[in-house]
């Protein structure tokens, strides 16, 4: 077992899937030789060949519609896009095609296909490399979105999104790639794409986050309990379909709710999560659910882009707020 | 019954040969023109020195990912000087001397590598778009550009750049479709630098060029030594002419290579073979006018040192007012989402402020 990083992580699910199912292949933009501009596919190409390791031209509607064509013909497509602010050509290709061919053709065909791009905010990229659009995706039914937020949640989350029969997005939080290591064993075990992970209990708040920001909120969370606050930290990491069911037993303990999100709030995955507390946890809430998300703004150039993204002390404070109300 | 219904071909223009050296008498008027050409090769020499010093900049921790342009100086510079004010200029991320050449400070894409929308403020052409990273969505808004300008029948016409990896998006095929259906006043240059960060030119296409595939839009395609700026200036002042006569759009694809990583991200030597990057120095544009320039007694040892220092001079004053500006402040994000920002706005606008802070680096 060996300590690996998050994005080595997805390596080694790649690998171990593309070894024991021939049908798996991965394509994209400098996924070859280059290994992906995060390395994510280094080696691939050496150990399994340019007939399952695919350097595509430039084309994303391209690389999204091959894939379609691909699953359709039972194969496993994993197609890399290099950043998410460049999954946008290929919107036509997932959202009208790879979320409804199993629909519309009542079950005839379908689309094993997943769809990967580095995701999120924080290292200082250049403009169209930092977007959050995981909620575009969330709002299309037929699709599973999924962002892990460790090493060994990336490799059971990918294992399965590969496995699963249909397509997957799936956001890999860049900031955090090479951000801490884990002891991550090769067994080939999937984690189930329906459940969230509850990565502290507590009594006194819920606190729900997903991607990079899982780590800024196991600091806080670290904090309030040398203060005697016990807060219930839960990983969403599969965000469509979300699994509100461990949200609400969190929530039935706690009675109040905060969610961390790097998207923009208006219509996220943040206001799901809160709208379905209102409807269904309304009388085990001793407060008003608090989202704390990125602006409802463009993404900011660098300068600008640490006041955008939700700080340390912006969570805090809504923290302390929602644990005071009385 | 079986005959041919169309055919066509593919014309490549250089003058001059790796070292300088005209390849026959037959040049353009512009090639005695000493004013003009050393005027391209002081342009040249100060595109490369702001280059060079971005690279530092990134380097120094005193700006984010660059993608430089060593290389493909005479591209931009050749076609840019033929650009009017009045025109408009639509770059792709790497073409910053047409850019230069149409009015946009040294200093704008310091700013702009550096995390700063005020990059994108150009001070000079204010028509002209701003860089663009999601690639090939260019080319569409520069043939809206041309349309707005064929519709009011106005003169004036409009160039594009992108680059050879580039030209497999749909959004450039469509670009250039219409700019055959419409005839728009639109001229298209490819810059191909053999690399799309990894991928090598020869697997984007089946094609034998890139120029070829504006044939199926029935435009005038030209294949181009873009290390030679005599050849780009001569095809360009050609497509620009056409165009403004309103007779259409022209793809041109300009021939040269990428001296330098894909950004200051990327690691060429893991994909790029070292004996075709060091081979690719010998066709380098800079030093071939310069050649050139001597062999017409029109540069010496001389000039060549007092350019060099005016050269510094010009970069290091962009330098300074790129690093002593004033960072905007944090409510900056929304003031120029909407024209007048929504009410609905002022939450977080009090929020950003309270949490934001300043810019930082
Ligand atoms: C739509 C889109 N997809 C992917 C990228 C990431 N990317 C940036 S540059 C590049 C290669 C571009 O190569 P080419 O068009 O040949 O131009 P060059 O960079 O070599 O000048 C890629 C894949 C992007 N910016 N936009």
């Amino acid at each position: 077992m060996a300590e690996i990083t998050l994005v080595e992580a997805i390596t080694l699910a790649l690998a171990h899937e593309m070894k024991q199912d021939k049908d798996v292949v991965v394509l994209g933009e400098d996924i070859g030789a280059n290994g992906g501009v995060f390395r994510a596919t280094d080696g691939l190409l050496e150990t399994y060949g340019p007939e399952r390791v695919l350097d595509t031209p430039l084309a994303e509607a391209m690389i999204a519609g091959l894939s379609i064509g691909m699953a359709a013909q039972g194969m496993k497509p994993v197609a890399e896009f290099q950043f998410e602010g460049f999954i946008y050509p290929a919107m036509n290709q997932i959202c009208n095609h790879a979320a409804r061919i199993r629909n519309r053709t009542r079950g005839r065909l379908s689309c094993p296909a997943v769809f990967r791009a580095p995701w999120g905010g924080g290292i200082h990229a250049p403009e169209h490399h930092s977007d959050s659009p995981e909620a575009l995706f969330a709002h299309t039914p037929g699709l599973r979105v999924v962002i892990p937020s460790s090493p060994a949640r990336a490799y059971g989350l990918l294992l399965a999104s590969i496995r699963d029969p249909d397509p997957v997005i799936f956001f890999e939080p860049k900031r955090i790639y090479r951000l801490v290591k884990q002891n991550v064993e090769d067994n080939g075990e999937a984690l189930p794409l329906d459940r969230a992970f509850v990565l502290s209990e507590g009594d006194d708040l819920t606190l729900v986050t997903w991607g990079a920001l899982v780590h800024e909120c196991s600091a806080i969370v670290n904090a309030y309990h040398k203060q005697g606050v016990n807060i219930e930290l839960i990983d969403l990491a599969t965000i469509s379909p979300i699994d509100f069911d461990t949200i609400a037993e969190s929530v039935a303990k706690t009675g109040r709710c905060v969610i961390v999100q790097e998207a923009p709030q208006t219509c996220s995955v943040g206001s799901e999560i809160a709208a379905c507390l209102a409807e269904q946890c309304l009388t085990d809430l001793e407060a008003p659910v608090v989202r704390v998300s990125g602006y409802d703004t463009v993404m900011p150039f660098l300068k600008l882009e640490k006041s955008y993204l939700p700080s340390v002390d912006r969570i805090k404070a809504s923290i302390d707020e929602v644990l005071e109300y009385a | 019954m079986k005959k041919k219904v169309a055919e066509f071909d593919i014309e490549y223009y250089q003058f001059l040969d790796e070292t300088g050296k005209p390849l026959s008498d037959d040049l353009p008027d512009f090639a005695t023109d000493v004013e003009l050409l050393t005027d391209m090769y002081r342009r040249m020499v100060l595109y490369r020195a702001f280059d060079k010093k971005a690279v530092v900049l990134q380097r120094t921790g005193k700006m984010g990912t660059y993608a430089p342009t060593m290389g493909q100086e005479a591209i931009g510079t050749g076609f840019g000087l033929l650009l009017e004010k009045e025109d408009v200029y639509v770059p792709y991320y790497r073409d910053y001397p047409a850019m230069f050449c149409h009015g946009v400070k040294l200093e704008e894409i310091y700013h702009y590598w550096g995390g700063d929308e005020r990059g994108c403020d150009y001070q000079g052409p204010k028509e002209d778009f701003p860089i663009s990273v999601p690639i090939a969505t260019q080319c569409l808004h520069a043939a809206g550009i041309a349309t707005a300008i064929k519709l009011r029948k106005q003169k004036r016409m409009v160039a594009v750049s992108i680059g050879e990896g580039g030209t497999s998006e749909g959004e450039f095929y469509e670009a250039v479709n219409v700019a055959g259906a419409w005839q728009l006043p639109l001229v298209f240059f490819i810059n191909n630098n053999q690399w799309a960060i990894s991928v090598p030119a020869s697997a984007q296409t089946g094609a034998e060029t890139f120029a070829q595939k504006g044939l199926a839009s029935g435009l005038p395609c030209i294949q181009v030594d873009g290390n030679d700026i005599l050849a780009v200036h001569h095809v360009s002042k050609l497509a620009f002419e056409r165009a403004r006569r309103g007779e259409g759009a022209t793809v041109i694809e300009a021939l040269t290579y990428r001296l330098c990583d894909h950004t200051t991200a990327d690691d060429a030597t893991r994909y790029r073979d070292t004996d075709e990057y060091n081979d690719s120095w010998k066709r380098e544009p800079i030093s071939r006018l310069r050649n050139y320039l001597v062999s017409l007694n029109a540069w010496n040892e001389e000039r060549e040192i007092a350019l060099e220092k005016e050269v510094n001079q010009e970069v290091e004053a962009a330098v300074e007012r790129y690093l002593t500006v004033t960072p905007e402040p944090v409510e900056k994000m929304f003031e120029h989402l909407y024209e007048t920002l929504p009410e609905a706005y002022e939450n977080q606008v009090e929020l950003a402020k309270i949490f934001g802070g300043k810019a930082h680096g």
